[in-house]
């Protein structure tokens, strides 16, 4: 059964949310999912652009105000 | 009644930190009303941006350190005695002679270290800069070069971050000057999708680095590197053959900020305008130590202890606050052996990197020496 966990990496340094997110689907099996929560205006083109480089997929991501949210399901 | 001020670190925060207030609190320090102690692990300060120009024989060794009591005011109180644990509930600090110190305002200053051994293979077979040893080590290394593959990999989070850029430029203008072009290739690689986190100057890469032949590789979060092999891979899942490596490695803030609970990686959870540790109204972070998401760079530090110096001695003075920081960051850079630019910018203005002249490099140069005088808060 896969897991989602949130990171929150709001008020990192940038790249600080894309090493959170790498951090923890390196520690994921296949098929979980990770939000991550990032302030961080360079995460709207990065995680999404990461995620596809790597394989990985973009479940959903969430203009929340002061902060996006991204799901990356693990795929590889 | 007696205000003690403790100030954690004696490197470029701290000093400026301390000597500022020395200044602005004389007479309170003079009649004893207030003392002002510094906390340090070594006697000795660094001119760290100096470590640059090690690795291309452009910086003598006793140019980078002169003793932190020399750079200090008198009136200050220097104690070198490592702090192990921050107790901000008690307002106490914890060192490791066994000794504590309480104080009525704290200032956080203990900086940032190397931490190349979170990649593996990274400490045994890469080249850094970012201390002495490295320096010297790298400069020997340049020396014997004759040719080859350069990758030069930049990790984060770390100090400096225009360094990388500086390094790439004059390592390829240092051995152009050699006569080894047309032997030399150098790929420079960084964790996001473009050249650099500031994102104007990232634009202002991309044709300089094309100029010169530089390729680059971003997406690239270091994964491993094998030293036998002379190869280094990416979390992304590509791999650079080298001949000679050269790393930024990561960096973590200070031991005593994890073991103390107040910051994940040893970054302290700071506000960005007041600088004040967050759930604290004693407790003052400057410099790399706040987790604030702006450069980790001496002007940073120097910037943020200039504001700490104005709100500590009103609240000493008036029990009232002065000014919040406004982000200010100012960089030199250099584009070569022989040219700079140079950016500032703020928490509302972007940066924008200058055309390279041979004046912004003389004047880098100049403040590499005028650097004493910003330390011992004259400048």
């Amino acid at each position: 059964m896969s897991n989602r966990q949130t990171v929150d990496a709001r008020n990192t340094f940038c790249p600080g949310p894309l090493m959170e997110l790498i951090a923890a689907l390196r520690a994921s099996s296949l098929g979980d999912e990770v939000e991550v929560l990032s302030s961080d205006k360079g995460s709207i083109d990065d995680i999404p652009a990461w995620t596809r480089k790597v394989g990985h997929t973009l479940v959903s991501s969430d203009d929340r105000g002061d902060h996006f949210a991204f799901v990356i399901r693990k795929a590889k | 009644m007696r205000t003690k001020i403790l100030i954690l670190g004696g490197g470029l925060a701290g000093t400026i930190v301390a000597n500022g207030l020395v200044r602005r609190l004389a007479s309170e320090s003079r009649s004893g009303d207030v003392t002002i102690t510094v906390l340090g692990n070594t006697p000795k300060h660094m001119y760290q941006p100096g470590l640059l120009y090690v690795p291309f024989g452009r910086a003598r060794e006793q140019e980078l350190f002169r003793d932190e009591r020399t750079v200090l005011d008198r009136r200050i109180s220097l104690i070198i005695d490592a702090a192990t644990r921050i107790d901000v509930a008690d307002n106490r600090v914890h060192a490791q002679s066994g000794r504590s110190f309480d104080y009525d305002y704290l200032v956080i200053a203990t900086g940032s270290r190397l931490a190349p051994e979170l990649v593996p293979g990274l400490a045994e077979s890469a080249h850094q800069f970012y201390d002495l040893p490295g320096a010297k080590k790298l400069r020997d290394a340049l020396a014997e070069f004759k040719g080859g593959r350069i990758v030069l990999n930049v990790n984060a989070p770390h100090k400096c971050p225009v360094a990388p850029v500086e390094m790439s430029l004059m390592l390829d203008e240092f051995l152009r000057e050699r006569g080894l072009g047309g032997k030399f290739e150098i790929t420079y690689t960084y964790p996001i999708g473009r050249l650099h986190a500031l994102e104007p100057l990232a634009n202002w890469m991309v044709p300089e680095f094309e100029r010169r032949g530089i390729k680059s590789q971003n997406f690239f979060n270091t994964q491993a590197v094998d030293g036998a092999a002379k190869t280094i891979t990416s979390e992304e899942g590509d791999t650079l053959s080298y001949d000679l490596l050269i790393t930024i490695p990561p960096h973590r803030g200070a031991q005593v900020i994890e073991d103390s609970g107040l910051g994940k990686m040893g970054w302290v959870p700071t506000n960005p305008k007041t600088l004040l540790c967050d759930g604290t109204k004693n407790v003052f972070v400057v410099g790399d130590t706040t987790n604030i998401p702006i450069s980790k760079a001496g002007s940073t530090a120097h910037f943020e202890a200039d504001t700490v110096v104005d709100n500590l001695a009103m609240l000493v003075q008036e029990g009232r606050w002065s000014r919040d920081y406004d982000g200010k960051v100012f960089c030199f850079i250099e584009t070569g052996m022989n040219s700079g630019t140079h950016m500032w910018f703020n928490y509302a203005t972007p940066p924008q990197p200058s055309p390279p002249t041979q004046m912004v490099h003389w004047f880098k140069l100049a403040y590499n020496r005028m650097y004493w005088l910003s330390a011992c808060g004259l400048l």
